[in-house]
């Protein structure tokens, strides 16, 4: 019966117009609309809650456990923060970088602190971190990168190679295949897998040179 | 918003963009060197069983595996 109530008085927080059912479809604002006063509880929840069971403590929303986003500073931050993940490891961990130049669908794009808000597709190329005078070296295989306000960078590779674990023999052999491939193609989806061979390691070959 | 600009050649021949970033995945991961190639390629196996529910009955699951027993 108290769940009952404690949904109710959630979702009457948090929604602007009222259906019958309301439980089920909540309003949820944006995240960026998330402020860090709702880490303290939603105080008409607890005041309902404290007037049927003033003896428990009030349980904690799951919003209380939300980490809010790092706050956009008014004045252009010196670094850039880079999280740069992999489906089976995080590459970097909110580490603190001059530049880094990704290989965007519309080419390399660089990023410094202050970069306007963006979301970039990426396609199969070398990623590099700048960090003074050090230059990390990535080759990606598909992925995006997020560029937020506050100067924080979010890139996610589904493949990330350093470039000295290339093996040269086995992209110069790919890459003549693919190519032969393509011209042999019949199909539509033959044709298009032999042009992602191509494009694939042609990015390879020109990351071991270039 | 303008409808966006011309598809990717993949997307016109039918592909999702999981199929084609598991291709490319596939590609890079062929072209590492020897130590870590193996150790790429045994991560990125899968073997799972799949089967169709018709009126509430399993019908026969088939196994799809990427490792070369079973």
């Amino acid at each position: 019966m108290f769940r009952q109530v404690a949904n109710r008085l959630l979702t009457r927080s948090t929604t602007t117009y009222t259906t019958t059912g309301a439980a089920a479809t909540v309003c949820r604002p944006y995240a960026t609309d998330v402020s860090t006063e709702a880490s303290t509880g939603d105080s008409d929840f607890i005041e309902a809650w404290k007037k049927v069971t003033p003896n428990i403590d009030p349980p904690k929303t799951p919003i209380q456990f939300m980490e809010p986003r790092p706050p956009t500073p008014s004045t252009l931050p010196s670094k850039l923060t880079v999280n740069f993940v992999l489906p089976y490891s995080s590459e970097l961990s909110k580490q603190e970088v001059d530049m880094v130049i990704v290989p965007a669908t519309t080419g390399q794009m660089g990023i410094l602190p202050g970069h306007v808000p963006t979301i970039a597709e990426l396609k199969p190329g070398l990623l590099s971190v700048h960090e003074g005078s050090d230059v990390k070296k990535y080759f990606i295989s598909s992925g995006f990168a997020f560029v937020h306000a506050n100067s924080y960078a979010d890139i996610l590779a589904v493949e990330a190679i350093p470039i000295d674990r290339i093996d040269k023999d086995q992209v110069q052999k790919g890459l003549n295949e693919f190519t032969q491939k393509l011209s042999s193609a019949s199909t539509d989806l033959d044709k298009a897998e032999a042009q992602i061979g191509v494009d694939v390691h042609s990015a390879l070959n020109s990351a071991l040179t270039g | 918003m303008a409808s966006t600009a011309a598809v990717p050649f993949w997307r016109s021949a039918g592909m999702t963009y999981i199929t084609y970033s598991n291709i490319c995945a596939n590609l890079v991961r062929n072209c590492l060197k020897e130590p870590y190639k193996s150790e790429a390629i045994s991560r990125e196996k899968v073997h799972f069983s799949v089967s169709k529910w018709t009126d509430g009955k399993q019908e026969k699951p088939t196994i799809r595996s990427d490792s070369p027993d079973a």
